[in-house]
């Protein structure tokens, strides 16, 4: 199918880490099922190292491939690594998304960043909290609507 | 490779094209080649073919060959009929429109630039079954209305409107009533004079014919303003030389489609009525549109708690071509503006399906859809956050 990219289309058909963590150390949720898309994401931590992560997605082909390739970008990685993470990095790493796609991408950097907060908040950790943006809200990163 | 078999029920989108209407194009590419303007006899060999279609055409909807326009589709003969009766309404100082929520974008759109030229246009509500009737249309109707135009049949959730008392409603009231008859010519039984249809419009390629060919039916005594300037064809009002194959083609398939409208359309409803049954199966799910004024090839379903587009690719993956009016297929914010004007929240919308048979669907086709949508629901379901609060009872199930 000519409007994604293979790598989005292997994402999207055999997603990685897809499913939950019993337990986990930190959860993110972003996005609103109003617009279409809700991505979770759960993360198991160990000594400041994500050792495992999972996801679940409600949204279309892009949204399940940017979950599915985020996860794989942060899997054993520091916390520190994860949160530099970009939503440019997760939509490069899939060979590009469709311009109206790419608030998927942004979606699933919010979600890690949720998560990884929520791991600090649950811990009593402390943070620049200007770094974590509350990305819940009406409105999320979609671009403008160009009708004329 | 694996081979795999294409289901292809996305008929509502495009069909495939008729042998008839494929054998009935071939003279008109080399044969019968003349430019119908011309005087010389190759020319007027042209013209005579063209005056037939015209005719055959005509007869089908039960108008007169000179009240048939061809046009490149049924987006131009909606732009063209509403343009014009506006253009005519501004004339005697009526600038009010009568239409509805749900309408074909040809029509939306073109309604919308009216709106920033100074017309004014009342969008009837739909019901929750998806339909209108001839009273809410009198009550719109206003001393400055120019004129009502409602959908014969709505192309997202196939129901059928009552287009015969709309269209006495309008008579009575002497204002012009188009209808986009794009998804119903073909299909279900139209006579313009029956149905007090003043002006129709009508695409080729949705009943096994060409694409980029349709035409307006347009009653005698309206008088039709143009899109397109140029040269004297269609009676001066759409200019172009004609597309003789194409109309040919579109001329033969809609003879085939009307010939074996009533056999086409029993074959079609076994199906339809199979597949809602068979998916109606699948927990917290539903269909949209009157269960029996509707099309019969039209399904359109809402599956809880998934998103459209996953759930077509998904199932393009099995072999299965269906649609969604789901905001990520719609290529805008908002799930489609027909399924909200049902009054669906947003959320259950973005999980829509439509399937749209043809009468080449088989039972074997329709089984093996029953039993693959509810596995690729049961597989999206279980990865969404969405189904898991609302399984949890952390949201109410809306469907």
């Amino acid at each position: 199918m000519a409007l994604y990219s293979e790598k989005v289309m292997d994402h999207f058909t055999n997603p990685r880490n897809l499913g939950k963590i019993e337990n986990a150390d930190g959860i993110g949720e972003v996005g609103n099922a109003k617009c279409g898309d809700i991505m979770k994401i759960y993360l198991k931590i160990e000594n400041d190292i994500i050792v495992d992560v999972k996801f679940n997605t409600f949204g279309c082909g892009s949204a399940i491939a940017s979950s599915s390739m985020a996860t794989e970008l942060i899997k054993g990685k520091p916390l520190s690594e994860a949160l530099t993470l970009t939503n440019k990095a997760v939509a490069e790493a899939l060979d590009g998304l469709p311009a109206h796609k790419l608030h998927c991408s942004v979606l699933a950097e919010e979600a890690i960043r949720m998560a990884i907060k929520d791991y600090y908040d649950k811990n009593g950790i402390a943070y620049d909290k200007s770094k974590f943006p509350d990305p819940h809200g009406d409105e999320h990163d979609h671009p403008a609507d160009d009708e004329d | 490779m694996k081979e795999m078999k294409t289901i292809y029920i996305d008929n509502a989108a495009t069909t495939a094209m008729s042998d008839e209407a494929i054998n009935a194009m071939t003279p008109y590419f080399k044969g019968v080649y003349g430019n119908p303007s011309s005087l010389h006899t190759v020319g007027q060999i042209a013209k005579e073919e063209l005056d037939k279609f015209r005719q055959e055409i005509a007869l089908l909807i039960g108008a007169e060959a000179r009240e048939i326009y061809f046009t490149s589709g049924g987006s131009e003969a909606d732009n063209q009929a509403i343009r014009s009766a506006a253009i005519l309404g501004s004339l005697k100082g009526k600038k009010h429109i009568v239409s509805s929520q749900f309408e074909h974008h040809a029509v939306l759109h073109t309604l919308k630039k009216l709106e920033k030229e100074g017309f004014e246009v009342t969008y009837l509500k739909v019901s929750k079954e998806g339909l209108i009737t001839a009273e809410e249309v009198l009550a719109a109707i206003r001393p400055d209305t120019a004129l009502v135009t409602v959908m014969f049949a709505n192309n997202e959730i196939g129901t059928i409107l009552p287009i015969k008392e709309i269209g006495a409603v309008c008579r009575e009231k002497k204002v012009i009533f188009h209808t986009d008859a794009v998804q119903a010519v073909g299909h279900v039984h139209v006579n313009v004079k029956e149905q007090n249809i003043d002006m129709l419009s009508v695409s080729a390629h949705k009943f096994h014919g060409p694409k980029g060919v349709g035409f307006l039916y347009c009653k005698r005594g309206i008088a039709l303003k143009n899109l397109i300037e140029g040269g004297a064809q269609e009676r001066g009002k759409r200019a172009g030389t004609e597309n003789l194959a194409a109309i040919a083609g579109m001329a033969a398939a809609l003879k085939h489609a009307c010939e074996h409208i009533d056999e086409n359309a029993a074959k079609e409803i076994k199906l339809r009525d199979k597949l809602i049954e068979g998916l109606l199966k699948i927990p917290h799910s539903k269909l949209n549109g009157d269960k029996t004024l509707r099309l019969p090839n039209n399904v359109n379903m809402c599956f809880e708690g998934i998103e459209g587009e996953s759930l077509l690719l998904l199932l393009d993956a099995k072999g299965i071509c269906a649609s969604s009016g789901s905001a990520c297929t719609s290529g805008s914010l908002d799930p489609s503006h027909v399924l909200l004007a049902l009054g669906l929240p947003h959320e259950v919308a973005h999980g829509s399906l439509r399937l749209s048979l043809s009468e080449w669907n088989t039972e074997e086709e329709i089984d093996y859809v029953i039993k693959e949508v509810p596995k690729v629901v049961e597989y999206l379901r279980n990865i969404s956050p969405v189904w898991e609060a609302l399984e949890k009872g952390e949201k109410p199930h809306l469907i």
